[in-house]
């Protein structure tokens, strides 16, 4: 990592660790989830809420905290930006990434390369 | 592409059709899967192979499902993120397909605080809609994740799993398009008991145009006892068991509580049959099978079609 990069990780890290209580994962969408971090869910799901969801609304795994995905659908009806991001299937998380700053990845567009065999199959009607 | 999965050739074919569920392993002999599975020959169309169901270790579902196809039993092999990165992902769909396993069923996985191990390291590289598109692109693409190239696409008919009744409520028929969209051909839903609710959940899923993209079987529970209901509601994550279904469980005494649990289920699967895009069930009577086949005869499910008739309407994706 290049002093440049670890700057900015000092500046991106801790602000967004206490605003988001973000993980760093390098590849930020917090923008499609209601910025709610979506790496705070246990089974680091990307794409919506588990099945394991408590009736109260609360984690499977952390009875006591809310589910993340939860948060991220209802916070997201109330952005005026970017409400139908929930209903984007997004792609595996690229654990290189880990640790890196989301915002230079943004801006040379490391955090939008897909693994090259990652294509959305053909819609298949049955009936 | 054309599979040669029998359970695709029924739904293609407009049948309803039964499923159940392989009673978990915990053995190193073959013998202990085919004991389990014989009393459902015949009973239903394909047998889920679960993947450490409940995050407990048992008989690994690829294994399992071999097994069953030696004795010409159609499995559903389940597939879980929780252990496993998208490597050995891969290769055990591809494994599967080699040794004849024709219906997977891909899902995230109860954590593995759950479960038998919960000091244990819970992997989820890759989340279940990511499998579902990987499994896709396998078969459809002929690649893998990376995007190298298959000698030959492995052949299999693609499943994933929602909950109806596990908020957020109005977020989860959009879940259940996404699974389309990433790739899902079927769908097994949660243990239905609320048909309110689920009433309501398919509603939705039909506005969204999925019930022409997918197909849905429904989950009915087989309880067994007033006891089994309340562990049920109060030890498996993300499942809802009415009061009024555990009230009648308790109003008859012990030894007549077996009957009334098919009593019940015989009444769910009449339920969810006429609700319009659901095109089977999938029957769980926990190591009860017998409890399966009852449930199957009361509700005038037998005889299952038989395998000729399905190999000549064929079917496939």
């Amino acid at each position: 990592m290049g002093v440049i990069e670890r700057m900015t990780v000092a500046v991106e890290k801790p602000l967004k660790e206490a605003i988001w209580d973000c993980r760093m994962c390098g590849q930020c969408i917090l923008h499609s989830t209601g910025l709610t971090c979506p790496m705070r869910c246990p089974k680091n799901l990307r794409n919506g809420p588990c099945g394991g969801v408590r009736a109260n609304g609360n984690c499977e795994v952390f009875p006591d905290r809310p589910c993340v995905w939860v948060q991220a659908w209802e916070r997201s009806r109330k952005l005026p930006l970017f409400r139908d991001h929930m209903h984007h299937v997004n792609p595996p998380v690229d654990w290189r990434l880990k640790g890196t700053s989301s915002w230079i990845n943004l801006v040379t567009g490391r955090d939008h390369k897909r693994p090259a065999g990652w294509a959305a199959p053909e819609s298949s009607a049955h009936a | 592409m054309r599979t040669p999965s029998r359970l695709a050739g029924l739904l293609h074919a407009g049948r309803f059709v039964v499923t159940a569920e392989l009673s978990s392993v915990d053995s190193g002999e073959p013998e202990a899967v085919w004991r389990r599975v014989e009393p459902l020959r015949g009973v239903v169309d394909a047998v889920n192979c679960t993947d450490n169901t409940g995050a407990h270790v048992h008989m690994s579902s690829l294994a399992a499902a071999h097994l069953l196809v030696e004795k010409g039993i159609e499995p559903i092999m389940q597939l879980a993120a929780r252990d496993r990165n998208r490597l050995a992902l891969q290769a055990d769909l591809l494994g599967a397909a080699a040794l004849g396993v024709r219906n997977i069923l891909l899902m995230s996985g109860d954590d593995v605080t759950a479960g038998d191990h919960p000091e244990a390291r819970s992997i989820y590289d890759i989340d279940s809609l990511q499998l579902l598109q990987v499994a896709r692109n396998l078969r459809d693409r002929g690649t893998y994740l990376s995007g190298r190239r298959l000698e030959s696409p492995p052949v299999f008919f693609v499943g994933a799993v929602e909950n109806p009744f596990a908020p957020p409520l109005d977020f989860r028929p959009f879940r259940l398009q996404k699974k389309v969209e990433a790739g899902a051909e079927f769908i097994q839903t949660q243990l239905v008991f609320d048909l309110a609710r689920f009433h309501a959940f398919m509603g939705r899923v039909e506005d969204l145009g999925l019930l022409e993209r997918v197909f849905v079987i429904a989950s009915i529970g087989i309880p067994r006892s007033a006891r089994g209901t309340h562990f049920m509601k109060e030890k498996v994550p993300g499942l809802s068991v009415p009061d009024d279904v555990i009230r009648r469980m308790e109003s008859v005494p012990p030894l007549q509580q077996p009957a009334e649990g098919i009593r019940i289920a015989i009444e769910l699967v009449e339920a969810v049959r006429s609700i319009r895009g659901i095109s089977g069930v999938h029957l769980i009577g926990i190591k009860w099978e017998e409890g399966v086949v009852r449930v199957a005869q009361g509700a005038g499910l037998l005889p299952r079609p038989v395998a000729e008739v399905v190999a000549t309407v064929g079917g496939g994706a």
